[in-house]
């Protein structure tokens, strides 16, 4: 590889990196077939993990970082001073194949900065993936950033060779949106995913492909004063009517010369954490964002407890819940129960009559659960409601593992 | 009684224990009564003299699990196995759903073991590229923790079909030509390359991504052990990214934002908005440059007629005949409107004839490319085409020529039936009626001849709407 190619690469990696959603997930299984090169797995497959903690999964890059726009979180924002340079569609369609012979990723994940205009942009990116599937017979996964402001044909375009499309919400409300990225507009980022979210239905009905891994977003969080709940009310919302596979959050981080109207500061990680956590517990155990906040003060989550713990500290008069018995739902609410240790506890409980040593041998997160538990040889008592129960059973920060 | 002694082969025997387990269950050998023992000298009791017992019947999620668990380095895995298995042959057909039994725990725990080791050898595993310019192969070195070396095959034969590959392993090899797999010895690092020329740029690509400001390591190390690290070249990175991370973290807090250099931006910026194309020229140039939306299409099929005509027909898609002149309305059915056009007095020369979809789609039957029915799905991929080009035009009237224009031009599924005759379309006048190749498709030439009639005289009518002075949304008397 050439020095000049790994000079850009370096550049349009590191612009890429603030972008949080690069899994390799949702796309039917597919296979190469002679002459072609690449599949996909269905989960997807983290390639490496950098010491972030991150997983590397697909190529993820800009086409370009020159930006037209310029939204104040943003590295390649116009007034930024940041080094700029520009692939060539050949030398991304080399990258990602190379790459991807060598098993270093899983596929591509292209976004950019907008030259000349959206139309023209989004078009070069296009041209690199339709050179990848129709030219090079590349199978493997491909996820488009969609360019919101683009034609609506370009995206109509665009799922028919992705896998995945996505468009960054990155800021939860109209207001902030309007201060901090005054070029990008509520009204077209919320069309463009109406647009996608149709065709995907139809396209999955009419069992054709257009973008079959769905798509997803992303908000940047603490670069605002958004709250949580504000931040879980505009994810309830896309999922409902846009029915997005997921929404990523991105803790907003200090940048190489970054604005002045945006804090300097350690990025909130640990919110971040919390709001997956939340997150999950909105899509897969059944929870409302009013009760989610709950658990919080003032619209922001429990930093020292997850979110389904907090909930439950404050809604005692609904346990102890008997692992033998309960609903489906109500066991899903226990904390420390996953959904899968909840699956394999019904699953069990058909057969037998479950006891505290199985229930540890189910789920990982008995410590937590045990206290709202009751199971054939355990009932937590006055446990329950002791004062410091809250406080015995916060987590070390250490033992934080991220979502991420 | 005695023990019974099984001898199975290293590595992971299923053939072998698969074998076992007949003989064991047809000589209702209980597990205490049976030892296993591996050996690394194949085949060296002849396993065939003893003769094949009847196959035993078990249920589909304990040959998954025993097909994981046989992969496992522990060498207990058998005698755990066949334990499983004479319980559930005995009385606990149901055993596996009870995933709280320690048995099945235990055994459980050995299966995600294997399928995370699996997982990481597809995840970790790196190809370095060997042979010159031309001969291009790839050849890996990988120490997996466990036997999975053949459960791991098809997921690289799989992905990597059309290039050459060899994967190299201390328990075996793997041989990839294209088209066979061969399974060959075991192999030392020594026999795989060290170098790659991909490798530098991965590697910066690496260290790139990396966000100094969410750095931890132990994170990482979760997914990614020590263990893989001595294999992974990149690597070589992780200790300098830690350790300067602090470091590069407090500068870009410290570092004052600098104030743009760049000249002021209002030109690009005005010229960024001016993105839509001004003509129907630079339209048909997008939709050329897209290419087809449905597979199969020579080329893209342009509305004809004058850039301002009062009336506008769409029809549905571009037709065999179509497709290989690179005109709408053409063939067959495009006679039959040109012709009928004719008799009400309308000049096919001063309309503007266009399709919802702008490609053909097709069946090959033989030698003959039989019109395919565009889904809704498909006809909405055109549409902002379609729009884009009627904002352009900007007629008087549209002519929606059977249902498929009638979707692309509401964006609604309407039978003719019912919808035949005037319409709004947005706020532009507009008029139903049937698609000309409805007409060549109807049997007999009685009804032929009505239909045709019908036709006609829709089409005289939409003659004396796009004469009278419409204004939007009203529209004169018919003109009976
Ligand atoms: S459009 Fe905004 S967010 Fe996207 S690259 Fe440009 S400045 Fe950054």
């Amino acid at each position: 590889m050439d020095e000049k190619l790994a000079k850009k690469l370096r550049i349009l990696a590191d612009a890429a990196k603030y972008d949080a959603s690069c899994a390799s997930s949702g796309a039917p299984k597919r296979k190469a077939g002679p002459g072609e090169l690449g599949s996909t797995t269905g989960a997807g497959i983290c390639h490496a993990y950098t010491p972030d903690g991150r997983c590397v999964s697909l190529l993820k890059i800009l086409l370009t970082n020159y930006c037209l726009f310029d939204c104040a979180y943003c590295v390649n924002r116009r007034s930024s001073n940041v080094r700029r340079a520009k692939f060539s569609v050949d030398e991304v369609v080399t990258l990602t194949l190379e790459f991807y012979k060598r098993n270093y990723i899983e596929g591509l994940f292209l976004s950019s900065g907008i030259i000349r205009s959206p139309d023209y942009t989004m078009e070069l990116m296009l041209r690199v993936v339709k050179a990848l599937r129709r030219d090079h017979g590349f199978r493997g996964y491909i996820h488009l950033k969609t360019i919101p402001e683009a034609s609506p044909w370009l995206i109509e375009q665009a799922g028919l060779w992705a896998d995945r499309l996505s468009i960054n919400l990155e800021l939860p409300t109209e207001k902030s949106l309007e201060q901090l990225a005054p070029e990008k507009d509520a009204a077209s980022i919320r069309d463009a995913m109406g647009q996608m979210h149709d065709r995907i239905a139809e396209a999955r009905e009419e069992k054709r492909r257009f973008s079959p891994a769905g798509q997803s977003t992303q908000m940047i969080v603490g670069a605002d004063a958004t709250t949580d709940a504000q931040v879980l009310n505009a994810s309830a919302t896309l999922y409902r009517d846009y029915d997005l596979k997921r929404v990523y959050y991105s803790a907003f981080s200090p940048i190489p010369d970054a604005s002045t109207v945006l804090p300097l500061k350690a990025p909130p990680l640990l919110r971040e954490s919390r709001l997956y956590q939340a997150d999950w517990l909105l899509r897969y155990y059944g929870f409302q964002v009013e009760e989610i906040a709950s658990g919080g003060e003032n619209g922001m989550l429990d930093l020292e407890v997850d979110p389904k713990l907090a909930w439950a500290l404050k809604n005692r008069h609904l346990f102890p819940v008997d692992v033998n018995r309960a609903e489906r739902e109500m066991l899903l609410r226990v904390p420390g129960l996953g959904a899968r240790a909840v699956d394999r506890i019904v699953q069990a409980r058909r057969h037998t009559t479950l006891r505290l040593d199985d229930v540890a041998r189910l789920t990982s997160g008995l410590k937590r659960a045990r206290p709202f538990l009751v199971a054939a040889d355990h009932h937590p008592q006055k446990r329950l409601d002791r004062e410091d129960l809250r406080r015995r059973l916060i987590e070390k920060p250490e033992q934080l593992r991220l979502f991420a | 009684m005695t023990l019974h002694r099984i001898t199975l082969n290293d590595g992971a025997d299923l053939d072998g224990f698969r074998r076992a387990v007949r003989r064991l269950i047809a000589d209702e050998l209980a597990p205490q009564h049976v030892i296993f023992t591996i050996t690394d000298e194949p085949d060296l009791f002849g396993h065939e003299s003893e003769g094949e017992a009847p196959p035993v019947s078990l249920p589909r999620a304990l040959g998954d699990m025993i097909g994981l668990v046989v992969c496992h380095r522990n060498p207990e895995r058998y005698a755990l196995l066949y334990q499983l298995v004479w319980r559930v042959l005995n009385g606990e057909r149901e055993l596996l759903d009870i995933p709280s039994d320690p048995l099945v725990h235990r055994l459980d725990l050995m299966a995600r073991a294997v399928r995370r080791d699996l997982h990481k050898m597809h995840a970790f595993l790196r190809f370095r590229r060997v042979g010159g310019e031309h001969l291009e192969r790839f050849v890996a070195w990988f120490e997996p923790e466990h036997f999975i070396l053949e459960a791991a095959a098809p997921f690289f034969v799989d992905r990597f079909r059309s290039i050459e590959w060899s994967i190299l392993t201390p328990l075996g090899s793997l041989h990839w030509d294209r088209e066979t797999l061969v399974l060959g010895p075991s192999a030392c690092r020594e026999d795989a390359p060290t170098e790659d020329g991909f490798e530098a740029g991965w590697l910066g690509y690496y260290e790139s991504v990396f966000n100094p400001a969410r750095v931890n390591p132990k994170a990482m190390r979760a997914e990614m052990p020590k263990k893989y690290w001595r294999n992974l070249p990149e690597s070589a990175a992780i200790a300098g990214l830690i350790q300067t991370a602090p470091q590069r973290v407090e500068q870009m807090i410290e570092q004052e934002s600098t104030m743009p250099t760049k000249r002021k931006p209002e030109r690009a910026l005005d010229a960024m908005w001016d993105q839509e194309p001004k003509s129907l020229s630079a339209l048909n140039a997008v939709i050329a440059e897209a290419g087809p939306l449905v597979p199969g299409a020579t080329q893209a099929v342009f509305g004809e007629g004058p850039a301002h005509a009062d009336i506008v027909f769409v029809g549905e898609q571009p037709g065999d005949q179509e497709d290989l002149q690179g005109r709408p309305f053409v063939g067959p059915a495009g006679k039959l409107l040109t012709k009928a056009l004719k008799e009400a007095g309308i000049d096919r020369d001063k309309v503007y004839l266009t399709n919802a979809v702008k490609h053909f789609k097709f069946e090959q039957r033989g030698h003959r490319r039989i019109h395919s029915k565009p889904t809704a799905g498909e006809v909405k991929h055109y549409r902002p085409w379609l729009m884009k080009e009627l904002a352009l035009i900007r007629p008087k009237l549209i002519v929606a020529l059977g249902a498929t224009a009638v979707l692309a031009l509401t964006g609604k599924q309407t039978p003719i039936s019912r919808s035949r005759g005037r319409a709004m379309f947005g706020d532009v006048n507009g008029y139903i009626t049937v698609h000309p190749s409805y007409l060549l498709r109807l049997p007999d030439e009685d009804t032929k001849r009505q239909a045709y009639e019908a036709f006609v005289a829709d089409l005289s009518h939409i003659r004396d709407l796009a004469k009278a002075d419409l204004k939007t949304g009203e529209l004169p008397l018919a003109a009976e």
